[in-house]
């Protein structure tokens, strides 16, 4: 067991450190694909509308983006009924090699179907698109009351490796290892992302959020990373948070933090905190961001399909979803403009969707929006 | 002379208070106990004098042994785990650890020499104090011992890095049965087990099967299962679902300090670890108890979560009249809002803190 584990360590890092300095410069987002968007003048990007809610809500996303000209052209790409033996899941090959080819994507909520002998579909697309970071913009919206209100804050979470490596065995009856593997690697990657964020979106602070007090060898090497890539941003301010007393300043007072970076394990816990300080993950926008650029936007609710069909979904999440994908493009005055329209649509109160307390329908609020563009 | 006397007999007077059903004690139990005290580091030696003098004011009959510890220091010094051998009971504050300094925590190290296999913390609302929740009364009953702190990490080849989490039946399941018997004991209706077996199926699903075997033995119980990123969200939105949590060693940490910092503050929850022959109480939830230097210049450290934790280790020993008499005045002085340290919002020092819980003993 030990030398498999072993071995698969040794294969990522050795394939990863000869390619690190090629893919460091295709890491963030290039250049070459905004001058495409100049020349051709549209970007086209993968949609997954998804099950359940998720065709509805796409609908939505679709109809805002005409009203507000976005030059998005849209490739649908659907989950099939059938495992397909090149990926090993319901996603077709040729679903993957669209996000590939286009740099974007958004997700609408997909249902795993049960069963065994195919992957997650969420894992397939994590594992073969090599989404490293998880990044959950947490902002309060006006209109919609929860018990705080000036939440706006970037989660920022390692999404390959740490506590979910899935590397588990029983040693003897009755115990049970479980292996936590943290990479150099893996973490001056989502390190670099995270101040990049930052950095292009004006953020003034980075917060490492660690255990290193008791995981010193795990966590240690994790905030070894942050630190040296905190010392070629010195505009940024650079601070490190154990994860309890985190905890503890989220719910007592959210303002104190900006962008936040984290392990998997801690990272999940803590952006899912953060979504249920907004109002929840009906509201929660998120995007993947892979190697090359890649960016793929998703909603985290469930599919809801007691809902399905019956116009009463509540879009928001999708539609903030697709804001952060097209800040990741660049675009950002159409993504300030359909933001703007979204948070005024909900605090003005006359159009909002049953889960925020209101009565309109899908339809109406989307009409509502593109009044408001 | 005599206000010192009458403000607190006129408070007696006119606030409800009645006298407690008599607790018949067994012959000499009033012989003073003998409690190792542990100041620690940062905070601690305020904190933990602050108790020192409410027990004087109590005319408590507990005898402290004060001894030196610091986080800095390579071991916890024979002496000490002798004296808490002796006596069986032990106060203390915060004991910092070095963050990445190859230096294990003495927090843990001490947990793990005395078997204190259990850590609770009681967060609930204070009243007088407004905090965003409303009706937050959580138990959070946390494996102490093993899971990710066991401390077994290695570097396979340079630039990775690999931690152990351990996780054995035995440990599972003699914290399922303390968290379901404090439940019964303590009239606690519901117990709810967090983990994340979607994701560590083998790890936290033996935790989880130690749960509900335990649970099978206490039908009056209601018992559920929730997934920890799930629970913190609820957490923070509808705190009044929970009642008892059980949970594994790191995901106690997490959700014991939220719970917390929904309820008041870290510095207002009492908590110990207690184990079976054992038991050391101490600031319930860990963020914030050895504190920043600038709380310990200007001593504006809140002692309360400590003074509430010596009230649980008084009723521990079996004083429960005076374990009332300092819960009474810590509630009345946290009602009233006058003195009411940073973290809370106010400006007061660790002894306007003290002076006015003693006053207002009866």
């Amino acid at each position: 067991m030990a030398s498999q584990i072993v071995r698969r360590v040794l294969a990522r890092s050795s394939n990863h450190n000869s390619s690190l300095t090629r893919s460091l410069d295709r890491f963030f987002f290039s250049s070459s694909t905004t001058a495409a968007a100049a020349t051709n003048g549209s970007i086209t990007a993968t949609l997954f509308p998804g099950d359940g809610i998720g065709p509805e809500i796409a609908e939505s996303v679709k109809l805002v983006f005409k009203s507000a000209e976005v030059p998005i052209e849209w490739e649908e790409h659907y989950v099939g009924t059938e495992i397909d033996p090149r990926t090993q899941s319901f996603l077709t090959w040729e679903s993957l090699e669209s996000v590939r080819r286009n740099r974007v994507g958004l997700k609408g909520p997909m249902a795993t179907p049960i069963g065994k002998g195919h992957r997650s579909l969420n894992l397939t697309l994590r594992k073969e698109l090599n989404l490293y970071a998880n990044v959950r913009p947490c902002y309060s919206l006006p209109g919609y009351k929860t018990r705080y209100d000036d939440v706006d804050l970037i989660t920022i979470r390692e999404n390959t490796e740490g506590e979910y490596s899935g590397l588990e065995h029983q040693v003897v009856r009755g115990v049970v290892e479980s292996l936590k593997i943290i990479t150099r690697q893996a973490s001056l990657r989502v390190a670099e992302y995270a101040f990049h964020y930052a950095k292009t979106h004006g953020r003034e602070r980075v917060s490492a959020i660690h255990k290193a007090n008791i995981m010193q060898k795990t966590d240690g090497l994790f905030l070894k990373c942050c630190r040296e890539v905190a010392e070629k941003y010195p505009e940024i301010t650079y601070e490190e948070v154990i994860i309890d007393n985190c905890c503890m300043m989220l719910v007592k007072n959210p303002a104190l933090f900006d962008v936040l970076v984290m392990p998997n394990l801690y990272g999940d816990i803590i952006s899912d905190l953060c979504a249920g300080l907004i109002g929840g993950l009906g509201l929660t926008p998120s995007c993947n961001i892979g190697e090359g650029g890649i960016a793929l936007a998703e909603a985290v609710h469930g599919s809801a399909p007691d809902i399905a069909g019956k116009n009463m979904a509540n879009p928001t999440a999708l539609l903030l979803s697709a804001v952060t994908m097209l800040r990741h493009l660049e675009l950002h005055d159409k993504a300030d403009q359909i933001q703007n329209a979204i948070l005024t649509t909900i605090a003005e109160g006359k159009y909002r969707t049953i889960d925020i307390g209101g009565s309109s329908s899908t339809s109406d609020f989307t009409k509502a929006l593109c009044d408001h563009l | 002379m005599y206000r010192r006397r009458l403000l607190p007999l006129l408070r007696h007077h006119l606030t409800q208070h009645y006298r407690s059903i008599t607790y018949m004690p067994r012959p000499a139990s009033a012989t003073p106990r003998h409690v190792t005290l542990i100041p620690g580091d940062g905070i601690g030696p305020l904190v933990t004098s602050a108790v020192v003098s409410v027990f004087s004011a109590l005319h408590a009959p507990i005898i402290f042994e004060p001894y030196e510890v610091h986080g800095t220091m390579p071991s916890v010094p024979r002496d000490v785990i002798e004296s808490i051998r002796r006596n069986k009971v032990c106060i203390k504050g915060g004991l910092s650890t070095p963050v990445g300094g190859g230096v294990s925590s003495l927090n843990v190290a001490m947990r793990k020499e005395l078997d204190l296999f259990a850590s609770l913390v009681h967060c609930r609302n204070m009243e007088g104090l407004t905090t965003r929740h409303r009706g937050v009364d959580i138990v959070v009953v946390r494996e102490n011992t093993e899971g990710e702190y066991a401390g077994l990490e290695h570097e396979v080849v340079p630039g990775v890095v690999e931690s152990l989490k351990v996780i054995t039946k035995f440990c599972s399941e003699r914290i399922a049965k303390y968290a379901f018997e404090y439940a019964y004991l303590n009239n606690r209706k519901k117990v709810t087990a967090v983990h994340k077996a979607n994701i560590m199926k083998l790890a936290d699903g033996l935790f989880l099967e130690s749960c509900r075997e335990v649970a099978q033995n206490y039908p009056g119980i209601e018992y559920n299962e929730i997934i920890v990123d799930n629970c913190c969200m609820q957490l923070v939105s509808k705190p009044e679902q929970f009642d008892v949590m059980v949970t594994p060693n790191l995901y106690g940490n997490l959700v014991a300090n939220t719970a917390a910092g929904i309820a008041g503050g870290t510095g207002l929850m009492p908590g110990g670890n207690v184990g079976p022959d054992y038991a050391i109480f101490e600031q319930g939830a860990s963020a914030g108890n050895v504190g920043n230097e600038k709380i310990v210049e200007q001593k504006k450290a809140n002692p309360v979560a400590l003074l509430l934790s010596s009230a649980m280790m008084l009723r521990h020993l079996q004083f429960p009249s005076f374990a009332d008499r300092l819960k009474t005045a810590v509630q009345r002085v946290i009602k009233e809002g006058k003195h009411y340290t940073k973290d809370l919002g106010g400006d007061s020092t660790t002894q306007d803190v003290v002076d006015a819980v003693i006053a207002n003993l009866d």
